[in-house]
């Protein structure tokens, strides 16, 4: 990929990040070129959902249209052409992550299955009454609650690590709380609330050198950054296709091949046994002994897709981008009167979370959306987050590989219009 | 920016920078009200005379339209008794979604009517609503927090 020359019509537009030429980028998203409310879309919502590139949409219309039949004990042509497919996208998500095995990928509907299926598989196994979960105070709720169900269950206790004001973990707390209890730690690789990185090749470090395993959330951390599974040396680590340029419904789960082995099964059914009398039931091997029932085989076609597409655009080149736009849009926000953003890490990818006194993040959301621009208000499923910064919501654009500076300036200037209609 | 200003009436602003009735009161019936969707949460006081609100004021924190709601419904219902507040947030929740063209609703709502811009923005409804439902809550003595989901 070679990057256009582009003149900037602005002295205040440097050039675009070298290698990515997000114009080109664009043409593959059908749903960017329609108006919104009269308007061009201007998608800023890409950390709760990316949108999808033709090749995405092709791939699932491919499935239905020549593929679709049943998995794995078909005897007939389609049954082994779906069964190709769907193993072929468990060797793309194993290439994505760079696990060492294929067997080490399971597929679950997204991060939040992928972490209730730890929690009470390898949860129930490991974690008894008085144990104690470590997660941090930037989890969103599906690496909470999955955690508070399981210590509920097992009488155990939930740790929670703290931030501090700019959004950043603190790591020597995170430290102090690795006990001798501790049966394992479960943190996210970057915060949807805040868009802060966390250190988690460091975090592995620290917990393992208590022999306590790491479970990565890396629901917002695929679609921006180079994940290494093995370099990072993470027990689990779990991302949603959806947030990565993939359909919904469907998401991976990594596991140390070990660990999923000595695992019992989530979900019982079809697919993840080996055989079935009513006097015993003799589970298949992992990953399959995790997917019970029929999968979601057309979300893996287009899961597999989504990561082809961004790895021919290099994820690399794509975190840079987003770098950049996220660079370019925070020195644009200093300038605006009442704003304060929330989440100042110095490591952040994607998000920018703020408010802007005295306008309540809803009416920002609703004002916005009226000249085209999706960004989102609330919580976003991290109340504890909000609570931290004392604020009841923010507003927040997160930015995707199609997200221009151009964009960036429709929001700066919908912001203005914002502070037009509350200006009294 | 038409629907815009339909919306965020001068009114509605007005009662968002400087809300009424906008303290905690030693009440005889109280009740709070949250919206999970935006963290909007408001706590509404009741003083009771028999049937009759002798004085209701509220507190919390929401959007524009959530807190001017509030503010307006307290100035609305004050003095009113328990069943003219309820046919008041009936009239008030046809306004919103939109479904009282011409039967006279915007009339009897007197001031209220000003929230008729908020039917064109369906999501928006729950923001309007939340401190009625909160008040309705509170005259039927209800403890547990009101949701709107």
């Amino acid at each position: 990929m070679t990057a256009t020359a582009r003149t900037s019509s602005s002295a205040t537009h440097p050039a675009p990040a070298a290698g990515f030429d997000v114009e080109r980028a664009r043409r593959d998203f059908p749903i960017l070129r329609q108006t919104v409310r009269g308007r061009p879309l201007v998608y800023l919502d890409n950390a709760a959902t990316t949108q999808k590139p033709q090749a995405v949409i092709d791939a699932i219309s491919r499935y239905y249209g020549e593929e679709n039949a049943n998995i794995h004990r078909g005897v007939h042509f389609l049954s082994e052409r779906a069964t190709e497919e769907y193993e072929g996208a468990r060797k793309t998500v194993q290439r994505f992550l760079n696990a060492a095995q294929e067997n080490e990928i399971v597929f679950v509907r997204g991060a939040t299955e992928a972490i209730n299926l730890v929690a009470q598989s390898f949860g129930r196994m490991r974690v008894g009454a008085g144990d104690e979960v470590l997660i941090t105070a930037m989890e969103h709720h599906s690496n909470i609650v999955p955690w508070q169900i399981l210590c509920e269950q097992q009488g155990a206790r939930l740790q929670v690590a703290p931030i501090d004001d700019r959004g950043e973990l603190l790591l020597d707390e995170l430290e102090k709380r690795l006990g001798p209890r501790t049966r394992i730690v479960a943190v996210t690789h970057v915060s949807n609330a805040l868009g802060t990185v966390n250190p988690v090749g460091q975090i592995v470090e620290l917990a393992h050198a208590r022999g306590i395993p790491v479970l990565v959330d890396g629901a917002q951390a695929a679609p921006h950054l180079r994940v290494d599974v093995q370099a990072l040396d993470c027990d689990f680590y779990v991302f949603s296709g959806h947030k990565v340029y993939g359909p919904t419904g469907i998401g991976a789960l990594y596991g140390k091949a070990a660990l999923l082995d000595a695992m019992p099964p989530y979900q019982g059914g079809g697919e993840m046994i080996l055989s079935v009398t009513f006097e015993k039931t003799v589970y298949n091997k992992a990953p399959h002994k995790f997917e019970a029932g029929t999968p979601h085989i057309a979300g893996a076609a287009g899961l597999r897709a989504a990561l082809e597409y961004v790895s021919g655009l290099g994820i690399e080149a794509i975190g840079a981008h987003e770098s950049e736009l996220l660079e370019y849009a925070t020195g644009r926000f200093a300038a605006i009167p009442g704003m304060r953003l929330i989440g100042t890490a110095p490591e952040k990818a994607g998000v920018l979370s703020f408010v802007l006194d005295p306008v309540h993040a809803h009416d920002v959301g609703t004002i916005l959306d009226n000249e085209g621009i999706a960004i989102r208000t609330g919580h976003h499923c991290a109340q504890p987050v909000m609570q931290r910064f004392g604020i009841p919501a923010t507003a927040r654009a997160s930015f995707g590989l199609y997200n221009t500076r151009e964009e960036v300036d429709a929001l700066v200037r919908g912001i203005d219009k914002v502070r037009g209609v509350f200006a009294r | 920016m038409s629907d815009l200003r339909e919306l965020y009436q001068e009114l509605i602003l007005e009662h968002y920078s400087a809300p009424r009735n906008y303290r905690p009161m030693a009440a005889s019936l109280q009740a709070e009200g949250y919206n999970p969707l935006c963290g909007d949460h408001f706590t509404i006081y009741l003083d009771m005379d028999g049937d009759v609100i002798r004085d209701v004021s509220f507190q919390g924190s929401g959007c524009a339209i959530s807190k001017a709601s509030a503010s307006m419904m307290t100035q609305s219902v004050k003095g009113k008794t328990k069943t003219q507040a309820e046919d008041m947030f009936r009239e008030f929740l046809h306004l919103v979604m939109g479904q009282a063209a011409g039967n006279g609703t915007a009339d009897r709502l007197g001031k209220l009517a000003v929230f008729a811009g908020v039917s064109e923005f369906p999501v928006r409804v729950k923001c309007a609503t939340l401190a009625w439902h909160t008040l309705r809550a509170a005259l039927e003595g209800k403890q547990s927090a009101t949701s709107t989901e």
